[in-house]
């Protein structure tokens, strides 16, 4: 099984330097993509059928293809890779930005190639204070080696890069809010359109792209569209960087085929349940997807499959629920984390959230009434899609509708018998 | 005052942008870094620096979690309270960070060396509980291995 991702990445080990990665073949598809032309290379991974890791699932050289080519167009264009990760329970993109950096500058230079960006910024995390240094360290290698800079291996193009790091919001991972906060502005998200391939960061031609998207382009230049899609099981092609994380027995994150079943993930690569906990329910990718349950542990884990399943793919790294763990207490804490993370700018987003964090409190505390699951209810029609300035508050309401439709009875429960029938849930504190 | 380092700092991160206010949150972090925090004398000087009020500027920094407007101790805890660190029992590290330190989040030690907050999920999952100290992950938490953790920062 080929992990065109993850094969030089050693847990534990220090990351290749531009040496040992060029002597695998690194930078390879750099010196391939700057002899085609731009348009071949979007083609290219048009063709591919790579969609968007960071959650939209969007045709990634379909999205290139809107920004404006040719001498007409503004410049200069910017790249940027979005590595902010923030949401609950995904963690995939760490693996790539600490396992091998010069991967994700290969790929970046690659989609600057083909949309004739001449700046770019990698989006990073406060937190990922180990990335920071081993992508400076990268910048710097590739900068010397002339992969980066003026004149890249002679071929005329020109390309910078910056390593920039948030100062911690969620919101940042959304890509309008993202180009704001490089503005140095707050993070709010911008209306569209002008989408940011015609006015993105400083009003100039943008593409924002996850980290995991960006790693797969020197395979999809080096291999081509036949070999990325008889990597996957599905018809979103490649592989997929997996996780899981709850109690089961080895938590962690593999690449994998695309389309690989929840069950496989769960029981054979994350080893099935602890022992003494039983699997409830899971979110499948990250704290803005719905929940699933038993009967869906046979679905292929890809964008259209887990989309018919009623959820979503997300980052595909799921968090497990097991039955210690009290469902109202699990969906309170996702709220907690939307309502804190809004950002304010409209109203459903930044009255309502804080409303279901209240009502959710109430029930697990054993103060709920019947009538609070009713308007649980309303606020997912309200704060669903359309009604909100961007996805947060969507992607919120997720967890929460499908919760209340699973796990009804749970709520139920702690509204009859007015306390929570799991200990564990008790120490909720709403934080500062 | 800022510093001469610190305008040197500044003055590179302006030279990437179109314009200085765009650098404002750079140079937030520049202040941050030398003093651990942002007070209200640094943030008229880096407004007056970057050509903005200090309200405007003020209106950024406060948006953001990790520029701190308030003192802090000489070491700030960040503990994940996210989904993943939940279901793994995040909570009885957060009671025993309580009474280890006598403080609760938001707050900072009588001796000024710790302040505890609580941080969104810091992206290692699948090893919770997590929490930072400065620069420092540590993962797989338990109550346990609170006091050797602790003693590491003075
Ligand atoms: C609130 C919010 C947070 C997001 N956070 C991230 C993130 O941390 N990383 C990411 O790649 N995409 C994130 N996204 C999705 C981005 O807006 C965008 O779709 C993505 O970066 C595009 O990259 P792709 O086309 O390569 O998937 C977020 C979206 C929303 C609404
Ligand atoms: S939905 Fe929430 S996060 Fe998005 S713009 Fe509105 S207030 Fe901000
Ligand atoms: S939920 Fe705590 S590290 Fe992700």
């Amino acid at each position: 099984m080929e992990k065109p991702l993850t094969q030089h990445i050693v847990p534990g080990r220090k990351p290749l330097n531009l040496k040992e990665y060029e002597k695998v073949g690194g930078y390879e598809s750099v010196r391939k993509a700057l002899k085609m032309t731009p348009a071949e290379v979007q083609t290219l991974v048009k063709d591919s059928n790579l969609k968007g890791r960071g959650g939209a699932g969007f045709n990634t050289g379909l999205k290139w293809s809107f920004v404006p080519m040719g001498p007409e167009a503004a410049t200069p264009k910017y790249l940027v890779a979005n590595a902010d990760e923030m949401e609950p329970g995904t963690f995939k993109d760490r693996v790539l930005l600490e396992g091998n950096p010069h991967q994700l500058i290969e790929g970046m230079i690659v989609a600057a190639y083909a949309i004739q960006a001449s700046i770019s910024y990698v989006f990073l995390r406060w937190a990922y204070k180990l990335a920071a240094q081993e992508i400076t360290q990268a910048i710097y290698e590739a900068k010397e080696a002339g992969y980066l800079g003026r004149n890249i291996l002679g071929s005329g193009f020109d390309l910078e890069m910056h390593l920039h790091t948030g100062v911690g919001r969620y919101m940042c991972g959304e890509e309008t809010a993202l180009l704001n906060a490089l503005e140095g502005k707050r993070a709010n998200p911008r209306a569209k359109p002008p989408f940011p391939q015609v006015s993105g960061l400083f009003g100039k031609p943008t593409i924002v792209n996850n980290v995991e998207t960006l790693c797969n382009l020197p395979h999809i230049v080096n291999n081509g569209v036949g070999w990325f899609k008889s990597l996957s099981k599905s018809p979103d092609a490649g592989t997929k960087l997996y996780g899981v994380s709850g109690r089961v027995k080895t938590p962690g994150c593999w690449e994998l085929p695309m389309g690989v079943t929840i069950r496989e993930l769960l029981e054979e690569h994350a080893g099935g349940m602890q022992d003494g906990y039983l699997f409830k329910g899971l979110l499948p990718g990250g704290a803005s997807t719905d929940f699933l349950v038993e009967e869906h542990l046979d679905v292929p884990m890809d964008f259209g499959s887990i989309q018919a399943a009623g959820s979503r793919m997300g980052t595909g790294t799921m968090i497990i629920m097991d039955d210690q763990t009290c469902p109202v207490g699990f969906t309170l804490n996702l709220q907690h984390f939307f309502a804190q993370e809004s950002c304010g700018f409209c109203t459903p987003c930044r009255e309502g959230l804080p409303w279901v964090e209240k009502i959710l409190l109430a029930i697990d505390k054993g103060e709920g009434k019947p009538e609070h699951l009713l308007s649980l209810d309303f606020h997912t029609k309200y704060l669903g899609p359309g009604n909100t300035f961007c996805a947060l508050a969507p992607g919120a309401m997720e967890p929460l509708q499908s919760a209340l439709k699973y796990f009804r009875e749970d709520f139920e429960r702690h509204i009859h018998e007015h306390h929570c029938p799991w200990s564990k849930s008790k120490a909720w504190q709403p934080s500062i | 005052m800022l510093t001469i380092e610190e305008k040197h700092q500044i003055d590179h991160e302006i030279g990437l942008v179109p314009s200085p206010k765009n650098a404002c949150i750079e140079a937030l972090k520049i202040v941050q870094q030398s003093h651990g925090w942002v007070s209200d004398e640094s943030l008229q000087d880096v407004a007056e620096y970057v050509g903005m009020s200090t309200a405007e500027l003020d209106s950024v920094a406060t948006f953001y979690n990790l520029i701190f407007r308030r003192p802090v101790g000489r070491h700030v805890i960040l503990l994940c309270d996210s989904i993943s660190c939940y279901v793994m029992g995040y909570e009885g590290i957060r009671e025993q960070l309580y009474e280890k330190l006598n403080i609760q989040y938001g707050q900072t030690t009588a001796d000024g060396r710790f302040t505890l907050l609580p941080n969104c999920c810091l992206g290692t999952c699948d090893r919770a509980p997590a929490l930072m100290i400065d620069n420092d992950l540590y993962r797989n938490l338990t109550v346990e291995q609170l006091d050797e953790i602790l003693s590491k920062y003075t």
